[in-house]
């Protein structure tokens, strides 16, 4: 069981209160595309990723990046029972989406600089170490049903 | 991995435009580094890691020139850090995982101060960068 403080539980809400889901996602996630570009293995049905210019304006890279983001949204309203909230979620990315739990920790990366970028000075050392101890944590239960 | 032209030239350019902050960046990623991975304390026993350190400032300092020293000879890391290489092989012995740390931390950092410069295709050479600068410093553990 991860036990949050109540500074760490301020620091996630405060953030995530004034993040855009749609913008954030769209964001992080064609970052990733791009940063990582092997990450586009998962992504073969999504047109056109052969530029970064293509990524980012793709449309299914936005929605996906919408999807995902919101999903995170979940995780952060069930910090104290995530494991359960994402059992289903977990078993998908394995049985289903074969993805290497890896690829958890680099979003997780990703979405941390594209918080910085937007936050800027707000995004304190002692914000930045509550996310990084949350998107560990996001992707820990995500790999927690794998086998 | 290899740093292509367009990495090379995206790594000199956001460096320029980092220019004199390199040292302040320097020990904010080491103070974000402590507070996000306390494991990377272990360390710095020797260090005072308080808020303001003129420890850390000062070693932050050393860690932003090497990587500056990097990028101004972006096609021979090898060469340039390779005195700071034998160090960490001999002496230093810091596991590899903790390069990819550091390079996280200075990534938020530039990402914060100057998010504008952070582009995706500068963010994607500028990790290549602090990856190649990594392995470079770790290259003679064994």
């Amino acid at each position: 069981m991860v036990h949050w403080t109540a500074e760490e539980k301020q620091l996630i809400a405060s953030v995530w209160g004034k993040v855009s889901v749609e913008e954030c996602g769209a964001e992080a996630l064609a970052r990733l595309l791009i940063v990582y570009p092997w990450t586009q293995r998962f992504f073969s049905d999504f047109g056109n990723l052969s530029s970064p210019t293509a990524i980012i304006g793709n449309p299914k890279v936005r929605a996906h990046g919408k999807k995902v983001l919101t999903s995170f949204g979940d995780a952060i309203k069930n910090l104290e029972n995530l494991k359960v909230t994402y059992s289903k979620l977990s078993e998908l990315h394995c049985d289903k989406l074969h993805v290497d739990p890896e690829n958890f920790r680099l979003l997780g990366d990703i979405l941390i600089i594209v918080l910085a970028a937007h936050f800027t000075k707000d995004f304190t050392p002692a914000c930045q170490a509550t996310w990084q101890k949350l998107v560990g944590v996001v992707a820990h239960a995500l790999a927690h049903k794998y086998h | 991995m290899v740093l292509s032209a367009a990495d090379k030239s995206n790594v000199k350019a956001a460096f320029g435009k980092i220019g004199g902050h390199a040292e302040e960046y320097g020990a904010e990623t080491l103070e974000r580094m402590f507070a996000a991975y306390p494991q990377t304390k272990t360390y710095f026993p020797h260090f005072d890691l308080a808020k303001g350190s003129a420890q850390v400032k000062g070693h932050g300092k050393k860690v932003a020139a090497a990587l500056v020293e990097a990028a101004n000879h972006i096609d021979d890391i090898s060469g340039a850090l390779s005195k700071l290489s034998d160090l960490h092989a001999q002496k230093l012995r810091v596991d590899p995982v903790n390069f990819k740390l550091l390079g996280q931390c200075f990534l938020v950092v530039v990402a914060t101060h100057n998010p504008a410069l952070l582009t995706p295709e500068v963010h994607a050479s500028l990790d290549k960068f602090l990856c190649a600068v990594g392995t470079v410093l770790t290259a003679k553990y064994r």
